[in-house]
């Protein structure tokens, strides 16, 4: 399958406008908790005494830390709360793209996650979406698109970056008679 | 003091880490789902998979997975191990009923400008069911920091000190 990497310039001048703008900053709804990483070594059975034992957990780090893959739970909405209405979507930039290009299927291709500074309980995270790269018309097996790269940047309340999360998108419109939506 | 586990000179290129096996539950399969706040029916309600999604019953989600990697990889290295970042491919997958099994291959073992060593690792988890047969679920490109001695600490470094 092609990627992303080959970005044209022959982007519309509005998209690419957006390549490397933070957007659709937001401020998680709570604060980090031990309990989500309790539940999360619950779950996979993980005993890495760094996540159990604080006197471990100060020796090597400075002090207890969450376990680093829950980065992208702290942003994720509750399932309810008063005064919400309709889908909140978390990879905005993404929607985006589809509409602007008229690509009503998409699929991601690649997830990656990148981890700098630990987060810690009582940080409160923020983060941004950042379009990196749109590729110019590709043609694959599902169908004719374009593929893009956008980066959701995490920061803690100091604003020190804590990770990112690289996503690798195709946006495209079905080839007659075959591929799957998502 | 905390003596590491693994130092970076006790890994090489083509080294095969200890395959770990899990029975999958939908218990396995839900409890993950809660603890990554990941809400969607397809991972806890087995009507809306199989007839909505049209899959064989709820499925392990991505975050949980990512977890899953965390555990295998930080079981081998010990506490001092320090993920730096991973890649992930979905290719099919991992339902109740399953034997998950994650295997891993160093690719490539090196150390930074900043002195920070560094372990590459191919993980593979396999799904394999009676019925469903063996499959490659997900595939993960996957670095970790390790200590180069016994006083080095990659949970140390802070800045320009940690470049994942």
């Amino acid at each position: 399958m092609a990627d992303a990497d080959d970005t044209t310039d022959e982007l519309p001048d509005d998209v690419a406008a957006l390549i490397g703008v933070p957007q659709y900053p937001r401020t998680a709804d709570f604060d980090v908790e031990r309990s989500y990483t309790y539940d999360t070594c619950a779950a996979t059975q993980n005993g890495n005494p760094l996540l159990w034992d604080d006197a471990v957990a100060t020796e090597l780090a400075g002090g207890p830390i969450a376990a680093p893959t829950t980065l992208s739970l702290w942003m994720r909405p509750h399932y309810w709360q008063p005064g919400a209405a309709g889908e909140q979507v978390a990879l905005q930039v993404h929607f985006d793209l589809k509409a602007r290009f008229d690509l009503p299927e998409a699929v991601m291709t690649d997830n990656t996650l990148i981890l700098h500074e630990p987060v810690r309980p009582g940080d409160r995270i923020s983060h941004r979406q950042v379009l990196r790269s749109v590729s110019g018309p590709k043609t694959t097996k599902l169908g004719s698109g374009r593929f893009w790269v956008i980066d959701v940047e995490y920061h803690n309340q100091d604003d020190v970056l804590v990770g990112v999360e690289r996503y690798t998108g195709f946006g495209y419109r079905r080839a007659a008679a075959e591929g799957s939506a998502s | 003091m905390t003596a590491p586990k693994l130092l970076l000179d006790q890994v090489a290129a083509g080294d095969a880490l200890p395959a770990l096996a899990v029975e999958v539950t939908p218990t396995t399969v839900v409890l993950g789902a809660i603890a990554s706040r990941d809400w969607r029916p397809m991972h806890h309600d087995y009507k809306f998979a199989t007839e909505r999604n049209g899959v064989a019953d709820i499925f392990l989600n991505t975050p949980n997975q990512a977890a899953w990697f965390e555990r295998y990889v930080t079981d081998w290295t010990g506490p001092h191990g320090r993920l730096g970042r991973m890649t992930f491919r979905m290719r099919d997958s991992v339902f109740p009923g399953d034997t998950m099994t994650f295997t891993a291959t160093v690719t490539d073992v090196r150390t930074d400008e900043a002195g920070c060593g560094w372990v590459a690792l191919d993980v593979t988890l396999t799904a394999t069911h009676a019925e469903r047969g063996e499959r490659t679920a997900t595939t993960c490109a996957l670095t970790v920091a390790v200590p180069t001695s016994n006083d080095d600490n990659p949970w140390a470094r802070r800045g320009a000190a940690w470049a994942p």
